[in-house]
């Protein structure tokens, strides 16, 4: 019984459907290439050695939880607007997802740190803005798991959603300001790319933004599948 | 029988003939009428603060904690007053002001007041508005309170033009965004702890500047050198008190028990 029709359909973009088949094709065969590119083509940086290796993993992951948490606003915002509870499927899934790739970039930032810095940790703007995003999108998942009425919980979310992502930019220029009066102790970055590198960056940007699309389409048809579930309960009398 | 709860605030979610007429248009006769709204709702959380006393002494009684606690687990000498001294005072007044909030909208929870609240024949920002100004007057009652032990502790000249503007224009920003999610988690299971784990991560930037903006001017910098502070501030607060009432308007149809 299909309870929640319409433009998702379920065979077009749930697990074994082609879109999920060439999804999957797709971000195996540029994985594997960013991987081989990130560990063979690209050159070993001068200073920092095969350490700096890390960072083709490092910025893919931040910009793909970047895109993940840009969705989150989408999603709220079209859940507001629609009452579409796939929408709010679709900010859940990205949430989620977005804290997976915020924790992995504070942990290979982290790795990087150690010998490139000297620390494991240090409050530098960036390291400081990525903290807050992932502890705001923290909550919006505490949040959704405190409320078990769905639509007050998809209303809710989509209002912490809407208020964290605009956020964002006021935490990033605020704790810019901040460390720039307060001396800089180091400084990320300052090495210049070669072409193979920027390849490299590319390919593995590339990588991560497919997996997140694979990953996304698996968890929103396991969401979906989720209240299409409920829907039918509701149907036969369950609730 | 839950159900049965639940149809008020579905059938107040209709237009209301005065809610059209207020959006009508910002004409004198219209705003006046916004205003008087927004105070009856204001008058009647003054009115029962006044009588119970309660939040304002607690979260003040709170704050002085707060402060006695810093004084604990730093063990400051007079000199190190100047730059732990803005920390210390913001961290009180945030933790204390979300002690506060989190009473804006639970205390309506009890005896159905969030129903009769949302059964007003009023535009939803007036309800947003006017516990908006509740909670405001209340912080900065709360301040008002505190200062003055605050100065007492740390020997600094908190009674000045630059700390008390940052003061208010980072309570403005953090009650605003705080408002509304202590309208989201009074309907939440982990009310209490709901609260502090949503607005401290949104309300970075209100903290960051507040604590950098008092410290300067406690240093007795020039406004220039406060500038950029207080326009981050004033951005976090023009931005929320835009977003603050729409989004309010979204939480509100879901508010009351399930």
């Amino acid at each position: 019984m299909r309870v929640v029709a319409g433009p998702w359909n379920l065979s077009l973009t749930g697990a074994g459907s082609r879109l999920h088949r060439t999804l999957l094709g797709a971000t195996l065969a540029i994985g594997l290439l960013a991987l081989y590119m990130a560990f063979v083509y690209a050159p070993k940086e001068a200073t920092m050695g095969h350490v700096q290796r890390i960072f083709y993993f490092h910025v893919g992951a931040a910009w793909t939880a970047l895109l993940a948490f840009f969705v989150v606003l989408v999603g709220g915002l079209a859940y507001l607007r629609t009452r579409d509870r796939r929408w709010d499927a679709l900010a859940l899934s990205s949430a989620e997802i977005g804290v997976v790739f915020t924790t992995i970039t504070l942990a290979t930032g982290s790795i990087w740190a150690k010998p490139a810095w000297g620390a494991w940790w240090t409050w530098d703007p960036r390291v400081t803005t990525t903290t807050v995003l992932w502890l705001i999108y923290i909550s919006y998942l505490i949040l959704r798991s405190t409320i078990d009425e769905p639509e007050r919980r998809a209303r809710f979310a989509a209002v912490v959603g809407i208020v964290g992502f605009v956020d964002v930019p006021i935490v990033f220029l605020s704790i810019r300001l901040w460390r720039t009066i307060h001396p800089v102790l180091v400084k990320s970055e300052g090495f210049d790319m070669a072409p193979e590198m920027v390849y490299a960056l590319l390919a593995a940007l590339l990588a991560y933004t497919l997996l997140y699309a694979y990953l996304l389409l698996v968890r929103t048809s396991l969401e979906r599948r989720r209240l299409e579930v409920e829907a039918a309960k509701r149907a036969i009398g369950f609730y | 029988m839950l159900e049965t709860l639940k149809k008020p605030t579905v059938a107040i979610s209709v237009p209301r003939p005065e809610a059209q007429t207020l959006a009508a248009g910002p004409d004198g006769r219209s705003l006046r009428a916004f205003l008087g709204q927004v105070w009856a709702i204001v008058n009647k959380d003054i009115r029962a603060e006044l009588r119970g006393k309660e939040v304002v002494s607690a979260s003040w009684v709170f704050a002085l904690l707060v402060l006695v606690v810093f004084n604990f687990a730093f063990d400051l000498e007079r000199e190190e007053m100047g730059p732990a001294g803005p920390g210390m005072l913001w961290v009180a007044i945030l933790l204390a002001g979300m002690l506060g909030l989190n009473h804006v909208f639970a205390k309506e929870r009890e005896q159905s007041c969030l129903e009769g609240l949302l059964l007003c024949p009023v535009d939803r920002s007036v309800i947003y508005f006017g516990k908006l100004a509740g909670a405001l007057i209340f912080t900065l009652a709360l301040e008002v309170a505190v200062l003055p032990v605050f100065a007492v502790f740390t020997n600094l000249p908190v009674f000045t033009p630059g700390p008390l503007l940052v003061l208010l224009l980072g309570t403005v920003g953090f009650v605003a965004v705080g408002t509304l999610f202590a309208a989201i988690a009074a309907n939440a299971k982990t009310r209490e702890v709901l609260l502090p784990i949503l607005l401290l991560p949104v309300a970075t930037p209100v903290l960051v500047s507040a604590v950098n903006a008092t410290g300067l001017s406690f240093d007795g910098k020039p406004w220039s050198e406060l500038a950029p502070w207080l326009g981050i501030l004033a951005a976090f607060d023009a931005i929320y008190l835009v977003l603050s009432p729409w989004l309010f308007e979204q939480v509100a149809q879901e508010l009351g028990p399930e």
